[in-house]
């Protein structure tokens, strides 16, 4: 009897030493579970800045001012403009 | 062993003795008793409060405002996290060459900065909002104690001016003011979210307590435009209003299958970014909540309306050399003695339109333009969005019913028009309209007009861009444009301004299957030109070619037609490619 006793306390020993671990593993892992959530959000605010910069750099209004003054392009006048007509593939 | 037996050992005790003893230590245990039972049991929320108060925090989970793109995701409203910069006098220690190098990251002098921190009766003040990322980390690196750097949301508008009028903006507490950010604030705004944790001595969070409510965040949009477009749209149309010295302009590209608006922009326009120098005056979506007189641009609907029941033909020859309504007396630029119902519309004889009309009871008349959507809202969604006038056919005198035939007395939005036109450019049937993108599906529209009916009136307006029509500068090389013209007097104070004019001109290409529909406006032309064909037909024309460019559209006019010249020398510009 008593040495079945003390088994049972040994046992209960254990266990208590697990919930112990275990409750502190739980906390470890949600102060991580915090800290990606929290980087998730600055990741997502940086995002929607680096848009705001994509969007500034690829205004249309800067992109034509580019287009004509840097690399010399210029929309063709109508009456420049040739339409061919492909036959149709057979 | 019995020690008490003993006679040495026995104690001799007053029993009075044991009794006080004994009553001290149960009267203290009834004072610990009564104490923890009063704590426990009675006092225990207020305790509980307390404990909770150290270690628990309801935390609100912010909802972000949701973002607003274009059809292709290219955004034209972002909420971004700014931090603001604050300050408590009280707190504030600034050691040597501190407020200096404050200052220099601020931007500003020195002693203007000292100036704002000598306000002391104020608890707080705002130094700058918003800082710039930079900014924020540099001062976070100083360390001073008693600045204070707050984080906020704000709204930014990258399109800037191109998109304002259909975007809209938001107040200071993120709610929508104007535009789609008003008319669709439920579902941008989202539901902010809360949970109850459990914190540590340092502050780091331990556990949820209570299940967490998650922020429903802010939905996103996707509108209709094409910034593509309307770049486009938008730069023509300052080109047109800038060169005709006008006081306003308007421009609505709608796809004519699906009720899109592609495009859609006014002048004079606002920076949504800058609200410092913000009047209301340029907030103002001329184009979708102001009404103004079409002009000639309703005489397709006459046509429509004499050929939906049969009484001419586009062949049948109309005497036009003069008339005289009640006691007007209906005047045409450009007089001609007889005209057929086709080269009414060709050359805009208001006398024609006029002789149209008369043959037709008011009720009919009013039947074929309410079923146009004249008088009705357009049903786009956009708030405060104008019906227009269309006033009852009870009502009518027949000089009033004489002026509505060629665009008088009865008022429209530029929205709405083009909207109408939508009836010729698809056979009859009137698309819905939407801001936002449709998926591609089955879009249900309302029939206006035959099929039948509506193909011979847009053959008609295909010879407004042919020679002697009032609109050759809307033509496009290569492709088969339907349109018509409107120049129309001002009304002003309740009468028609003799020089004042609204120049507009309402087009579709490919004639053939029309895709686009572009409704221009041009409010007082002052440069000389103020006819719509001259005015408004060119942008048009530019507009169209492009937006045709950019989908793809196959060209439908024959090849003949197209012309070529000998190309011109050109003088590439130094750049540093």
């Amino acid at each position: 009897m008593s040495r079945l006793n003390a088994f049972l306390a040994l046992v209960l020993i254990g266990c208590a030493l697990a919930v112990v671990n275990a409750q502190h593993r739980a906390r470890m892992a949600f102060v991580e579970l915090e800290r990606l959530k929290h980087e998730a959000r600055a990741l997502d605010e940086q995002w929607g800045q680096l848009r705001l910069e994509q969007s500034t750099w690829a205004n249309h209004a800067r992109v034509e001012v580019l287009a004509r003054t840097q690399l010399g392009l210029i929309t063709p006048s109508f009456d420049r403009i040739r339409i061919e007509t492909l036959p149709p593939a057979p | 062993m019995r020690y008490h037996a003993r006679k040495l050992l026995r104690l001799h005790l007053a029993p009075w003795r044991m009794a006080t003893v004994a009553g001290l230590v149960l009267a203290g245990l009834v004072v610990v008793t009564g104490r923890a039972f009063y704590l426990q049991g009675l006092h225990t929320d207020f305790l509980q409060g307390k404990g909770d108060a150290v270690a628990t925090r309801n935390l609100t989970l912010q909802a972000t405002r949701g973002t607003v793109s274009d059809r292709n995701g290219e955004p034209l409203a972002i909420s971004t996290p700014v931090e603001s910069l604050w300050a408590r006098p009280e707190e504030l220690k600034l050691q040597n060459g501190q407020l200096v190098h404050l200052a220099k990251i601020l931007n500003v002098t020195p002693g203007a900065l000292a100036m704002r921190l000598q306000e002391k009766d104020s608890g707080e003040i705002s130094l700058m909002r918003p800082l710039t990322p930079d900014q924020a980390a540099k001062i976070a690196a100083m360390g001073i104690p008693g600045l204070y750097l707050q984080r906020e949301f704000r709204r930014y508008y990258p399109a800037a001016a191109l998109a304002a009028h259909v975007v809209g903006f938001t107040d200071v507490d993120d709610r929508g003011r104007e535009g789609v950010e008003r008319a669709y604030q439920d579902w941008l705004a989202g539901k902010a979210g809360e949970r109850h944790v459990l914190r540590d001595r340092r502050g780091n969070l331990v556990r949820d307590i209570a299940p967490v409510k998650m922020a429903q965040m802010g939905g996103n949009l996707a509108l209709s435009l094409d910034m593509k477009i309307q770049y486009l749209a938008h730069r023509e149309l300052e080109k047109a209003v800038l060169e005709n010295k006008a006081k306003a302009g308007g421009i609505v590209v709608i796809d004519a299958k699906s009720g899109e608006i592609l495009a859609l922009t006014n002048l004079p326009v606002f920076n949504p970014n800058n609200r410092r120098d913000y009047d209301p005056q340029t907030a103002r979506n001329r184009a979708v909540i102001d009404a103004f007189e079409p002009g000639s641009t309703m005489k397709p609907f006459t046509a429509a309306a004499v050929l939906e029941r049969g009484l001419f033909t586009p062949q049948s020859v109309i005497d036009t050399a003069e008339l005289v309504v009640g006691n007007k007396r209906v005047r045409d630029e450009h007089p001609h003695p007889r005209l057929t119902v086709t080269e009414i519309i060709q050359k805009s004889s208001n006398i024609g339109a006029v002789k149209l009309a008369m043959t037709l009871p008011p009720q009919a008349f009013w039947d074929t333009l309410h079923r146009a959507g004249f008088g009705e809202k357009p049903g786009s969604g956009f708030p405060g969005e104008t019906a227009g006038r269309l006033r009852d056919w009870r009502s009518w005198k027949p000089v009033e019913q004489a002026t509505m035939a060629y665009g008088h007395g009865v008022s429209v939005s530029l929205l709405q028009l083009a909207r109408a036109y939508m009836a010729f450019a698809n056979d009859g049937e009137v698309m819905p309209l939407s801001f936002l993108r449709r998926e591609p599906q089955e879009v249900v529209g309302e029939r206006v007009f035959s099929p039948a009916v509506a193909r011979a009136v847009r053959s008609m307006m295909e010879t407004v861009t042919q020679d002697g029509g009032t609109a050759t500068r809307a033509q496009i090389p290569g492709y088969r444009v339907a349109g018509k013209t409107g120049t129309a007097h001002k009304l002003i104070d309740g009468h028609y301004s003799p020089d004042r004019y609204i120049a507009s001109f309402v087009g579709m290409a490919p004639a053939s299957d029309p895709r686009f529909i572009v409704a221009v406006m041009i409010d007082e032309p002052s440069a000389g030109a103020y006819f719509g064909g001259s005015v408004a037909g060119p942008v048009f024309s530019q507009v169209m070619a492009g937006v045709l460019r950019q989908y793809g559209v196959p060209p439908d006019a024959p090849v003949e037609t197209t012309r070529l010249t000998e190309s011109p020398v050109i003088v590439r510009p130094r750049g540093r490619s």
